[in-house]
C-alpha cells in the first residue's frame, strides 16, 4: 500500500519536473527542475530495493552532472532566449515511430520476461551494496575496468577541450589568428 | 493496488517520450543535453525495475554503466560546447551549419 502511494507520488512529481525541464524557456528553471527530477528518480531505486544505485544516482547526477551543467550555464549566455523554431517533419516522424515501437515493446516485455531466468540471482541475507559489489567485481570486472578507462579518457578530454588557452578569448579572434596562435603562443609569466 | 513491472515500464516510457519531445523542440544545445539526460534516466528506471521483478542483478549493473556513460558524455559534450562557444559565441543548433549538412 505504501509502496503504491510512494510510486504514484514520485511518478507524478518526476513527470511534472521533467515536463518543466523540457518545456520552459528559462535555463535556470530547467536546471532546477532537472535536479529535482533526478532526486525523485532515486526514490524509485530505493523503492525497488536498489539502494546502492539510488545513492549513486544522487551523488553522480545531482552532485557531479548538475555542477557541470551549472558551470556551463554560468559560462554560456543562457539568459538570452533562444528562439525554438519548428523542427524538421522527418525527424518528428522518425522519433514518433521510435516512441511508438518502444511502447509496443514495453507492453510485450512482461510476457517475454516470463521465460527469462536470472543469471545472477539476488541472494538472501546479503545487502544490496554487498551483492552489487560481489557481482560487479566478479562477473562484470572487465566492463568495470573499461568504464574506468572511459571515465579517465573523458576527464582528460574535458580538461584538454575546456582548459586550452583559457586566458585568451577565441571569440574575438579571426580564423587566421587562431591558426597562428599555436606557433606564437607563450603563456605570460604573471598570469593575466 | 499492487505496483507491477508494467507500471514502472509505462512510467519509463512516459519519461522517455518527454525526453524525445525535448530533443525535438530544443534549439539551445545546453537544453538538448538536459533532454538526453532525461532519456538516460528513463532507461535507468526500466533497468532497475526489471532487475527487481526478475530478481537479477544484471539490470542494476547496466544502470551503473549507463550512469558512467552519462557522466563521460557530459564532460566531453560540455568541453566541445565551450570550444564552440569560444569560437562563435553561439550555442544555437541551427547555426552549426559550417559543414553545410
Amino acid at each position: 500500500m505504501f509502496e503504491a502511494i510512494a510510486f504514484y507520488l514520485f511518478a507524478a512529481l518526476t513527470i511534472v519536473m521533467f515536463t518543466i525541464t523540457v518545456m520552459t524557456s528559462q535555463a535556470l528553471y530547467a536546471i532546477t527542475a532537472m535536479a529535482a527530477g533526478m532526486i525523485f528518480i532515486s526514490a524509485f531505486f530505493f523503492i525497488l530495493g536498489a539502494d546502492f544505485l539510488g545513492a549513486i544516482q544522487i551523488i553522480v547526477y545531482t552532485g557531479a552532472v548538475m555542477a557541470l551543467y551549472a558551470f556551463g550555464m554560468m559560462f554560456f549566455d543562457t539568459t538570452r532566449n533562444v528562439v525554438e523554431k519548428r523542427t524538421n517533419p522527418q525527424i518528428v516522424f522518425v522519433l514518433g515511430v521510435l516512441a511508438a515501437v518502444m511502447v509496443v515493446a514495453i507492453f510485450v516485455a512482461p510476457i517475454v520476461s516470463n521465460n527469462i531466468q536470472a543469471l545472477y540471482p539476488i541472494q538472501e541475507g546479503v545487502g544490496n551494496s554487498q551483492a552489487v559489489g560481489m557481482v560487479l567485481f566478479t562477473k562484470y570486472l572487465v566492463p568495470f575496468e573499461l568504464a574506468a578507462v572511459m571515465l579517465l579518457v573523458a576527464m582528460i578530454g574535458g580538461i584538454v577541450l575546456a582548459g586550452k588557452k583559457m586566458d585568451r578569448s577565441l571569440t574575438l579572434m579571426a580564423e587566421e589568428e587562431i591558426g597562428l596562435m599555436d606557433e606564437s603562443y607563450e603563456p605570460k609569466a604573471g598570469g593575466h | 493496488m499492487e505496483v507491477t513491472l508494467t507500471h514502472y515500464l509505462v512510467l519509463s516510457t512516459i519519461l522517455f517520450a518527454i525526453g524525445l519531445i525535448g530533443v525535438m523542440r530544443r534549439k539551445n544545445l545546453l537544453m538538448l543535453f538536459f533532454a538526453t539526460e532525461i532519456l538516460l534516466n528513463a532507461t535507468n528506471i526500466a533497468f532497475a525495475a526489471i532487475s527487481h521483478y526478475i530478481g537479477d542483478l544484471s539490470g542494476q549493473m547496466f544502470a551503473f554503466f549507463i550512469i558512467a556513460i552519462a557522466a563521460s558524455e557530459v564532460a566531453i559534450g560540455l568541453g566541445l560546447l565551450i570550444v564552440w562557444y569560444k569560437r562563435t559565441g553561439k550555442i544555437d543548433l541551427d547555426q552549426m551549419n559550417s559543414m553545410r549538412g
